[in-house]
């Protein structure tokens, strides 16, 4: 075992992690443990853009940009944490651009814009061109370009280091966090990192559904443990299903594309979008446009010889156009499908895309370690965290947005806490339960596989847990969870190396998926309403009365305990949401 | 490719198809050196040789080891030598490939193998940070947007796409006979920034690509350019930095 010592520890080198480290890395001793390569995060996968009111190309300001994420996410948005989003929204964008970041440009060089799902002008009045990008790339250049950064201020990485507990010490009878242990895939050697703080950047938890847009090694690491450790995961029901998926693979196509102009079709060949949301149409918020395909397909209107998903029609746009704007996704449906876009619409189909919720944090990215008590020196940035910005439907472009406000405010606490706090002991034996964990998997000689609890795991979730969901299909998800749980108790491995040992690390990085599964479906249970991502048949309305609150997940001994705390609503009161 | 009709119950046919994959394995705490191992298994329409990688792993062998996440061509983490030919597992679909015999996976070459199909990708982002790999200006910042007109921006759109896989690199016959040379991806980074109107700092990165170690080393071979899975004309970028040098403008 090795022992390193930092000021401050950023675990995950996506967007809001290198973003975290470009601020930390220059105040005080910065390391980053990745379990990729910095340039593999999942940040590069994102398409579309990062919302910003610069007004470059039409009339906007950020007060408009908060109105719009806050009813986006049907009023579960932190109304106080929006404004600070869309405010810094616009330094963060010029700051990337200062960066090298090449994005598209207008005919006078400046940052070009374009329209996307739910962002508005004037309180909803109509779609507003906000979106800045670099073609439907804007993720893989965000994440380059903050790579190419760290690179420049000399960043300390530890690639392939899978981080698998968070190490507190009791001072004074408070919880102060002392540092992380990591297993180094090269080796199997395990490292303990003392450090004054921590930012967790770890990201999502997609692979706890089948169809995802999500990479597979999204498996929610940094909320795992979180939870385990005994700190709150905040509204964890709400997760996010992209329109448009490719059918049947649940790989991302951009919303860019129906802000480009692409409609969606039903089998009728109807643009069935103008009945569900006759302002907006296609260029409604996620969880709307979602459920209006998934409800197409449930009443009879699906394509395909199952008649199982919906079309994304892009064949009266110019193909130039297309080339010029969309060419990424294009190719997917190309290569993936075999579809031209330039001539044939493409099937697509929502796939689970993002988590709204995660650890809840403060504005400067402050870890809470109950409802309202900040855990000092812990931090948490991205996916990973619930600010909550997002509510309960994410905006599209607002999650490149989150991560690099809140990446930055996340490095910038971690460096001035880290500068102005003491050292706080490791706990003794710090790796004893992370060592005992992964021995006990690898030593185990007889046991079940573990692709099949995941795939277990990943249909249960897809078919009861998804776009619709009920008393009965949650009971259900809970039952098969339980039973899956119980099963993970007698899985094995088949390699028992040291070195490069993925076998090994899927078995601990499903144990990750198991706990939030549950997390997921519990929160789900509880909320006897529908609201933004997470829709209930049998609730089918919004319940302002009762639910409109956090739901606060614990893990105790006798599974999920659930609490809840009041939204912050500063400036917009709930209203209906119609678009 | 032996057609065999799915279950009754499908309400669709969705043709499956055996495949034989041939992989390199080398595990460094068992085996002196790299062997071959077969294993069939049955596949899917438009599987790709990444779910075959994963059939094997999460039903036959657990230790079969490779890298991967995004598996959709993004995230650069699985470039293999398939058939030959340096490819994403995660973009090549093996109904594209003549299926009547073995399709080979090995690691790509000029790299050590860790185990299996990981090899030691550092010291080929090593030679990406040598390059200076970020934008250079001087002068203070402007309080918005550096002005680049949309010709401007397209000037190094090329290169800007790279997803640093090593396909291209790891293609090149130079880069397997002499570790010193930078490589292509190295190459396409610096041209990303030479050719772009905003950074000033073309001069030092073409000194640094002058070096007998740098851009001269390439004979041209396009390789690189078709082993890109990003469509990047590597070739053609390697070409401009030359040219770039022997003229001193961009």
């Amino acid at each position: 075992m090795q022992t390193h010592k930092y000021d401050v520890v950023i675990v995950g080198a996506g967007g809001a992690g290198m973003r975290a480290a470009l601020e930390s890395g220059q105040r005080v001793r910065t390391a980053v443990l990745t379990k990729l390569y910095p340039t593999r995060s999942h940040t590069g996968a994102a398409q579309g853009g990062m919302c910003a009111a610069l007004a470059n190309v039409e009339e906007d300001n950020w007060e408009w940009h908060t109105f719009d994420t806050v009813k986006g996410g049907d009023f579960l948005v932190d109304q106080d944490a929006a404004e600070v989003m869309a405010k810094e929204a616009i330094d963060a964008v010029l700051d990337l651009e200062k960066m090298g970041l090449p994005f598209n440009r207008t005919p006078d060089g400046l940052i070009d814009q374009r329209r996307f799902g739910g962002h508005t002008r004037k309180h909803g009045e109509a779609a507003v061109r906000r979106s800045c990008y670099a073609a439907d790339r804007t993720g893989h250049m965000i994440l380059q370009t903050l790579y190419q950064q760290c690179i420049k201020h000399g960043v300390e990485f530890y690639n392939e280091f899978y981080v698998l507990d968070l190490l507190f010490t009791e001072v004074d009878g408070v919880r102060r966090t002392a540092g992380v242990v990591a297993y180094e895939l090269a080796t199997g050697e395990i490292h303990v990192f003392q450090a004054k703080a921590v930012v967790f950047a770890t990201g999502g938890a997609g692979k706890v559904y089948k169809t995802t847009s999500n990479a597979h090694t999204l498996t929610g690491d940094g909320m795992a443990i979180a939870f385990r450790r005994g700190l709150p995961l905040e509204d964890m029901e709400f997760f996010q299903f992209h329109p448009t998926g490719l059918a049947g693979l649940g790989i991302l196509l951009s919303e860019a594309a129906r802000g480009e102009g692409a409609i969606l079709r039903n089998s009728e060949g109807e643009r069935f979008m103008e009945r569900y949301a006759p302002t907006l149409k296609d260029l409604a918020p996620r969880d709307v446009v979602a459920r209006a395909m998934a409800n197409e397909v449930r009443e009879g209107r699906g394509c395909g010889p199952d008649k199982d998903y919906v079309l994304l029609d892009l064949t009266h746009l110019e193909p130039a156009h297309i080339d010029a704007k969309l060419p990424d996704i294009t190719e997917f449906a190309r290569t993936y499908l075999g579809v031209e876009p330039y001539t044939e619409p493409v099937p697509v189909f929502p796939t689970a895309h993002y988590a709204m919720g995660g650890m809840p944090t403060t504005v400067d990215a402050e870890v809470l370690a109950d409802n309202s008590q900040v855990l000092p020196g812990l931090y948490a940035a991205g996916e990973v965290a619930c600010v909550s910005v997002h509510g309960a439907n994410r905006l599209g472009t607002n999650s490149l947005l989150d991560i690099n406000v809140f990446g930055r405010r996340a490095g910038l606490a971690a460096a001035a806490f880290a500068s102005r706090a003491p050292w706080v002991e490791l706990p003794s034996s710090p790796a004893d339960e992370t060592v005992a964990q992964l021995e006990g998997i690898r030593d185990r000689s007889d046991g079940e596989r573990v692709a099949v609890i995941r795939r277990e795991l990943q249909e249960t979730m897809d078919a009861n847990a998804q776009v619709f969901r009920s008393e009965a299909t949650l009971k259900q998800a809970l039952s098969d969870i339980q039973a899956l749980k119980a099963r993970y108790q007698n899985i094995a491995v088949q390699d028992k190396g040291r070195r490069f040992n993925t076998d090994l690390l899927e078995a601990v990085e499903l144990g990750f998926l198991l706990d939030l599964a549950e997390v997921i479906v519990v929160g789900a249970m509880e909320r006897k309403e529908s609201r933004g991502g997470h829709f209930r048949e049998d609730y089918q309305n919004r319940d302002d009365v009762n639910y409109m609150r956090h739901t606060m997940a614990y893990r105790t001994g006798e599974g999920v305990r659930l609490d809840f705390k009041p939204v912050v609503v500063t400036r917009y009161q709930p209203m209906e949401r119609t678009f | 490719m032996t057609a065999v009709a799915e279950a009754p119950a499908a309400s669709s046919v969705v043709p499956s198809f055996q495949v034989t994959v041939r992989l390199r394995r080398f595990n460094p705490e068992s085996d002196t050196e790299p062997r071959w191992e077969d294993h069939t298994v049955t596949m899917h329409g438009t599987d790709r040789v990444l779910d075959a990688l994963h059939k094997i792993k999460w039903e036959i062998d657990g230790s079969l080891t490779f890298r991967r996440s995004c598996a959709h061509g993004i995230c650069g983490s699985d470039a293999m030598r398939i058939n030959g030919r340096n490819r994403l597992a995660c973009k090549t679909l093996l109904k594209d490939l003549p299926l009547d015999k073995p399709i080979t996976v090995e690691p790509i070459k000029g790299m050590t193998v860790l185990k299996d199909l990981v090899v030691d990708m550092d010291p080929f982002f090593e030679a990406y940070k040598s390059i200076m790999p970020f934008l250079i200006t001087s002068g203070n910042e402007p309080t918005r947007e550096r002005r680049q007109s949309p010709e401007e921006r397209a000037r190094y759109d090329d290169t800007t796409k790279c997803i640093m896989c090593a396909a291209c690199t790891s293609s090149c016959p130079i880069y397997w006979t002499d570790g010193q040379y930078f490589g292509p991806q190295a190459i396409v980074g610096a041209h990303r920034f030479i050719f772009d109107s905003r950074d000033e700092g073309a001069e030092q990165r073409l000194e640094i690509l002058n070096d007998r170690d740098g851009v001269w080393r390439c004979r041209t071979t396009f390789n690189c350019t078709d082993a890109c899975p990003r469509g990047i004309e590597v070739t053609k970028a390697i070409q401009e930095v030359k040219r770039a040098l022997l003229f001193r403008r961009v």
